[in-house]
């Protein structure tokens, strides 16, 4: 087990190495650069800018340099705790992305725990009832949320708010707390408004979950064991929870390696369309103004999030299933 | 079926079953489906409206008119008393003198009369043919009586017509896109599971590489990347692109699987032993075994395109106006103040709905259909 885990810790920075070349090659790729942007900015807000002064300023950022170098400077400054500094902001990109990044993550276990309870006890339901008529207003609701894209969901969830209720659903504090310091009464804060876009960023999920337990609890309810039990006159509650419903549950730890994943990158869109303080909506703009190092830090924490959450699965289900220890040696 | 010679006329359903192609076994088992032939047939009708929008809309997707914005949907009537006669109410603007801005009611003392295969604006059926004929439209011919199905944007311009341009986008995309996976995914899964070795192992691994990428901000920093000059076309190409290019590895995947457990198979020897080509094995004998199951899963691929290419076009980084998709649609709906006073908006997000709900129907009853001989 330890051997295993260490087998993949040790793989960790030679795919962040290959990730970390391909992003900086994906952020370079726009033509121009950030000046560039910056300048036409500026252009259209009708003051200008010497070009001597956009030479200095790009001899300053380095980016008058070869792109190899241009990299490694970014990488050095990586490896020694620097995320270098917003061309845009003009801050530490550490300091922009801080609190972004612990909210990006507390939002994507939250919707994780939500699909979770959601899920399992629905599945459950289903299986053992049958084409009854919860079990078919569950597999509509399904398909429904399977096929609804979550920035949709959360459109509709916000009109809906403010037509009817006058309620305004963005964010994830209340205008008091938005520049607070952490105190128990911002947390407090916090669980009141997260819950929203939680449910939006789990909605998909919870429906494919719901389908995989039903499935896999149907093969399971059918073998000769449940009979037998059934048979020694076992509660059908009793029996099912004790027995079937755990084998039904371990091919779902496996898909926890590309749910989590699947959640931080999700939360980008939602972040955007309901103006959460993630880091997706950073991103977007750091994208779109070509704040290269900004941009290329948020990718590669994804990127980092992404093999963090395959990682955190596969220890788990070689924990769960010693046939895949052996297998991996 | 009927139309059989005599000597192998199929009595029972039994003989019919056994000499039946598998083909048409899938066809059989598919046709039992309720939800996923109505779902197929949803697809055949959007397809339909992809081949010809100019025909199926009633105005010019562009025709801009700052005075007829945000005019809410007129719903159609079929029968004006008992006579078989559709018609819209009218619609009447008056501008609010607090907000200044137009309030559009239904004016209840005139009908607009709406006519079939009417003439309107003109266009190229298919791209080619010139043609001035629509499905609908209003009798009058002077652009004085206009058709709102689904209401205008804050531009004025005609949503159900946008709506129909937008389907041609974006269900295209969602079609090109994994058909780009599945050529990649059969090519490169084919190679790594026939051939193994060097091969298969640098497959393998870039397979796993590209699947731990996170897609989503992947995506956005390559579309982000397009050069902003680039016209609607090359877009339209580099967007499909950036879409398969994650799309392959599931099928690569799920084809060198199947490639795996197939070159042990005794026909495969068979053809060897016989001295067929190495092609030859590849595409007479092994890819029709698992091709329904290749089409089964690009059939479920697709709605996963749909929703991306919706979801990059809605955040300003995907198909960019003037091309219109579905995406490009929901950007009107971005402000909720707008959607609270113009809910019309969100129209194209139910169609959204609909389609990937459709595709996702077929691509069920296909899968389970696509194995014939198992129970």
């Amino acid at each position: 087990m330890t051997r295993y885990v260490l087998k993949r810790l040790v793989l960790l920075p030679v795919l962040l190495f290959l990730f970390s070349v391909t992003v900086f090659a994906i952020v370079q790729a726009p033509p121009g650069d950030f000046l560039t942007t910056y300048v036409a900015t500026l252009a259209s807000s009708g003051s200008s800018i010497s070009a001597e002064q956009i030479e200095a300023l790009r001899r300053e950022y380095g980016l008058d340099r070869p792109i190899w170098v241009q990299y490694l400077r970014w990488m050095q400054n990586l490896l020694t705790g620097n995320l270098g500094l917003s061309l845009e902001y003009q801050r530490p990109n550490a300091e922009l992305i801080g609190e972004r990044l612990v909210l990006t993550v507390v939002l994507a276990l939250f919707a994780f725990a939500i699909t979770w309870i959601v899920a399992i006890p629905a599945g459950i339901y289903s299986a053992m009832h049958p084409r009854s008529a919860l079990d078919y207003l569950l597999t509509v609701l399904n398909y429904i949320g399977v096929a609804t894209p979550n920035f949709m969901l959360a459109l509709v969830l916000m009109w809906g708010a403010f037509a009817y209720f006058g309620l305004s659903v963005t964010g994830l504090f209340s205008p008091d707390y938005v520049e607070a310091p952490w105190s128990a009464a911002r947390v407090v804060d916090l669980l009141k408004h997260i819950w929203l876009p939680a449910v939006v960023l789990g909605v998909a999920g919870t429906a494919r979950l719901t389908r995989v337990m039903r499935a896999n609890l149907l093969d399971e309810l059918n073998k000769p064991y449940v009979t037998t039990a059934r048979a020694k006159g076992l509660p059908e509650w009793r029996l099912v929870l004790r027995y079937p419903a755990r084998i039904a549950l371990n091919p779902l730890v496996s898909t926890i390696g590309w749910y989590l994943p699947l959640l931080f990158s999700g939360s980008l869109i939602v972040a955007t369309v309901m103006n959460l303080p993630n880091i997706g909506p950073l991103l977007l703009r750091a994208l779109i103004n070509q704040d290269m190092y900004l941009a290329g830090s948020i990718l590669l924490i994804y990127c980092f999030l992404t093999i963090l959450g395959t990682l955190i699965s596969d220890i788990l289900l070689a924990w769960l299933d010693p046939r895949i220890r052996l297998d991996e040696g | 079926m009927t139309a059989r010679p005599p000597a192998v006329a199929p009595e029972t359903a039994e003989d019919r079953i056994s000499v039946a192609s598998n083909w048409r076994l899938v066809w059989w088992r598919f046709r039992k489906h309720r939800l996923a032939l109505l779902s197929a047939l949803v697809l055949l009708a959007l397809y339909g409206v992809v081949l010809f929008p100019d025909f199926v809309s009633t105005q010019d997707p562009e025709a801009t008119d700052a005075r007829l914005a945000f005019i809410p949907v007129q719903r159609l009537h079929l029968f004006d008393g008992a006579r078989l006669s559709p018609w819209v109410p009218a619609v009447a603007g008056k501008r609010n003198p607090t907000t200044l801005r137009m309030e559009w009611g239904v004016d209840g003392s005139r009908k607009t009369p709406v006519r079939f295969f009417v003439t309107g604006y003109s266009y190229r059926l298919l791209g080619i043919v010139p043609a001035q004929l629509h499905l609908l439209g209003t009798a009058a011919t002077d652009g004085r009586e206009r058709l709102y199905l689904l209401g205008t944007d804050r531009l004025g311009r005609d949503q159900w017509s946008r709506l129909v341009h937008g389907t041609r986008t974006s269900m295209t995309i969602g079609l090109t896109a994994v058909t780009f996976s599945v050529v990649l995914g059969v090519m490169l899964g084919g190679i790594s599971g026939y051939f193994g070795g060097v091969a298969d192992v640098v497959i393998q691994r870039l397979i796993e590489l590209l699947q731990s990428l996170p897609t989503i901000p992947i995506w956005l920093a390559l579309t982000a990347a397009l050069p902003r000059d680039w016209s609607p076309q090359q877009v339209f190409f580099a967007i499909t692109v950036i879409l398969s290019l994650v799309g392959w590895t599931t099928l690569g995947r799920e084809v060198r699987g199947r490639f795996l457990a197939l070159r042990e198979e005794d026909f495969v020897l068979a053809a060897e032993l016989a001295g067929a080509s190495r092609p030859r094995i590849i595409v007479r004998h092994m890819v029709p075994t698992f091709l329904s199951h290749i089409i089964a899963s690009s059939t479920l691929a697709i709605p996963a395109m749909i929703i991306s290419e919706t979801s990059l076009s809605f955040l300003g980084l995907g198909i960019r106006p003037p091309a219109i998709s579905w995406g490009v649609l929901l950007q009107e709906a971005q402000n909720i103040q707008t959607v609270a006073l113009a809910p019309w908006l969100l129209i194209p997000g139910l169609v959204v709905i609909l389609s990937v709900l459709a595709f996702n129907l077929v691509g069920d009853g296909l899968r389970d259909a696509a194995d014939p001989y198992s129970q």
